[in-house]
């Protein structure tokens, strides 16, 4: 096991700058999640890692040593691939023992080392089959199963879960956590879906346009989000943003509603953000114009609007209310979140 | 007023004439559609076919219906040291044709893999001795082999001074063998590359990062990766190559008429010789129906032996 640092790194397709610095570090035996939307990076800078793409400038270190110019095989890291690249035309047992095949190591090693790891994942019983006739999470398993058997210092997952469906997300996302949990190996997993990022991480990399926007334990980032973009990206349903600006008795929104301000807010806030789950109904709230009620049955999402403000509200509440009937609404003044207009750079609150 | 009256329209619950409906009809339209290929197969596969089979068992000759002679043509062929002669010269020549244009072939395929500047018109340049008619190559290859004129025995000679004498290419037996096979070499080439380059570029790259991954060499990379995953490809264009080899008339005929001294003859040329200005036409299709067996060995060869695989099948063989 090992800890990973990725100083200053940048990476340039000729003229295209791809990452603009990034710096990033990780402790040894930690989950880290890279995530961001599509295109901002993330695939790119795990590639570098991985040793796949090389690197314009700056320098990653895995352990102690500076891999810059290290060759991939001799990183000592194992990579789960998005499309899980299982070789089509070996067994399963094949794919697992491949990387000690090509290292000749003796039947007995391979028997027992892939044994090890069939017997973690469940695949005994698939030894002998073919990529082609394994589902879509078997597959995904021993994808897992070719990169534990390397007993790496470092495993590399690029989106390994957005080819399977819903269900079967949940179900490998735990077991990938589990996983984690057992062999103690410094990971980093890159994806774009925050509930995967937020569910699994034990630190969260949050990218975007080829830079680190912020990164933290998943609860600071969903708690204190360091700018509007972190804001917008982790939660669901998303913060809502309402633009506008300090004024008499509240924050004045465009909209021409009046949000009330907490006592510590200072500085000129441009934008006023409000977690749908952190508004409450309450008697003595603002009155909000419903337009959408989305009954999820743990909890009810509505789309109220004040002035011309919409605003997504998540009620653990029953809601009875009707598009077109008004319900009166109330932020939880200690959970509000206020950002710069300009810079969208959290005030500190 | 302002709600209109609704226009009273019912649609025309139309009969569709009795043409529309004779082709709606399964099975005249399956015959219908069927009619011309199936016609063009009887007429210039079937019947040819059939028509050589039969003659091999007669003792036709030109100008003359020949009589029933069972096999006695092919006992004839038997003793016929020149017959034998042609077997030997078709195996020998498709064997290394084969070998070369596949290992040659496989090579420029993976060099077209490779990002390369100006690649697909590397590619259209590459498939040009294959777009050429066969006998135009064959008569540059001609003057390339032109015991005067040639143009290596000039670089070798003239310019190079490597040699004291011009090559005298086709002017004896085993040269003459080697020459054609080098220009058969050269016209099948293309055909092979840009099949397996087809087939290179299904194989999905990240396969090759996880082998990097793995820790292999660029060799252990063909070896395990490139090579099994070609094979099924493989194994169809060497079927196609050796029967197009095997039964190759045109190159040998326009460059050495099957001399010298019947040294180059296939059983191709051979059959015509016989056959045509022989005016044995008996004979010659006896010559001819007995490459069949060669062919249908080589086809169940590649076909049984390289193209079925276990993986490339789905569900249900465990």
């Amino acid at each position: 096991m090992a800890s990973v640092e990725i100083r200053n790194v940048r990476k340039a397709f000729g003229p295209v700058q791809v990452l603009h610095g990034v710096n990033v570090d990780i402790a040894d035996g930690e989950f880290v999640v890279l995530v961001g939307p599509s295109g901002c990076g993330k695939s790119t800078l795990l590639r570098m890692l991985a040793g796949l793409e090389n690197i314009t400038s700056g320098e990653i270190a895995i352990g102690p040593r500076v891999v810059n110019n290290v060759p991939p095989k001799d990183r000592d890291i194992a990579m789960v691939f998005q499309n899980y690249a299982l070789y089509p035309h070996m067994t399963v047992f094949d794919n697992m023992a491949f990387s000690m095949k090509l290292a000749k190591a003796p039947r007995e090693v391979m028997e027992q080392e892939v044994g090890r790891a069939a017997k973690i994942l469940g695949l005994e019983a698939l030894l002998q089959r073919y990529p082609r006739q394994l589902s879509g999470g078997q597959r995904q398993r021993v994808a897992m199963g070719r990169a534990i058997v390397r007993n790496p210092q470092v495993f590399l997952f690029d989106e390994p879960l957005s080819n399977l469906d819903a269900k079967l997300r949940v179900q490998m996302r735990a077991e990938i956590k589990e996983l984690h949990q057992r062999l103690r190996v410094t990971t980093v997993y890159v994806t774009h879906d925050q509930i995967e990022a937020m569910t699994m991480a034990d630190k969260i990399v949050v990218m975007n346009g080829g830079h680190v926007e912020q990164a933290g334990p998943p609860l600071e980032l969903y708690d204190r989000p360091a700018n509007l973009f972190v804001a917008g990206f982790i939660g669901s349903p998303a913060m809502n943003l309402v633009k506008g600006g300090m004024g008499e008795g509240g924050f004045q929104a465009e909209g021409g509603a009046v949000f009330p301000l907490p006592q510590s807010a200072r500085g000129e806030a441009g934008i006023y953000g409000i977690r749908p789950e952190h508004i409450q109904l309450r008697e003595d709230g603002m009155p909000a114009t419903v337009v959408l009620v989305e009954p999820t049955g743990s909890e009810t999402q509505v789309i109220a609007r004040i002035g011309d403000t919409p605003l997504t509200c998540a009620f653990r509440e029953r809601v009875t209310a009707r598009p077109g009937e008004t319900i009166r609404i109330m932020p939880e003044m200690d959970l509000v979140h206020l950002f710069e207009s300009g810079s969208g750079r959290r005030l500190a609150a | 007023m302002s709600a209109t009256t609704a226009l009273a329209w019912n649609r025309p619950n139309q009969q569709p004439n009795w043409l529309v409906r004779l082709f709606d009809w399964k099975p005249f339209l399956a015959f219908a559609c069927l009619l011309p290929a199936a016609g063009l197969l009887l007429v210039f596969l079937t019947y040819p076919l059939g028509l050589g089979i039969w003659l091999a068992f007669t003792d036709t000759t030109i100008g003359r219906s020949g009589y029933w002679v069972g096999l006695e043509n092919f006992q004839y062929l038997l003793e016929d040291p020149l017959w034998w002669n042609a077997v030997f010269y078709s195996v020998f020549y498709t064997g290394i044709a084969t070998i070369g244009k596949f290992a040659l072939g496989l090579w420029l395929a993976l060099l077209l893999n490779n990002h390369l500047p100006f690649k697909s018109l590397l590619r259209a340049i590459i498939l040009l001795p294959w777009i050429v008619p066969t006998v135009l190559s064959a008569i540059a290859f001609w003057w390339i082999y032109d015991p005067q004129f040639s143009i290596i025995s000039f670089l070798l000679v003239e310019k190079l001074g490597l040699l004291n004498n011009n090559i005298d290419f086709l002017g004896s037996a085993w040269p003459a063998r080697f020459s054609l096979i080098a220009a058969n070499i050269w016209r099948g080439i293309p055909f092979v590359a840009i099949s397996l380059l087809a087939g290179l570029q299904t194989i999905s790259p990240s396969l090759y990062e996880a082998a990097l991954l793995d820790g292999s060499t660029a060799w252990q990379r063909f070896r395990f990766i490139t090579f099994p995953m070609l094979l099924p490809i493989l194994a169809i264009v060497m079927t196609f190559s050796i029967i197009f080899t095997f039964t190759d008339f045109q190159l040998v005929y326009a460059i050495t008429r099957g001399g010298p001294v019947n040294s180059t003859h296939l059983l191709a040329t051979l059959a015509f010789q016989r056959g045509i200005p022989g005016g044995q036409l008996g004979e010659g299709a006896a010559i001819a129906v007995s490459m069949i067996p060669f062919l249908v060995f080589a086809t169940l060869f590649s076909y049984f032996g390289l193209a079925r695989r276990k993986w490339q099948q789905g569900e249900g063989n465990d």
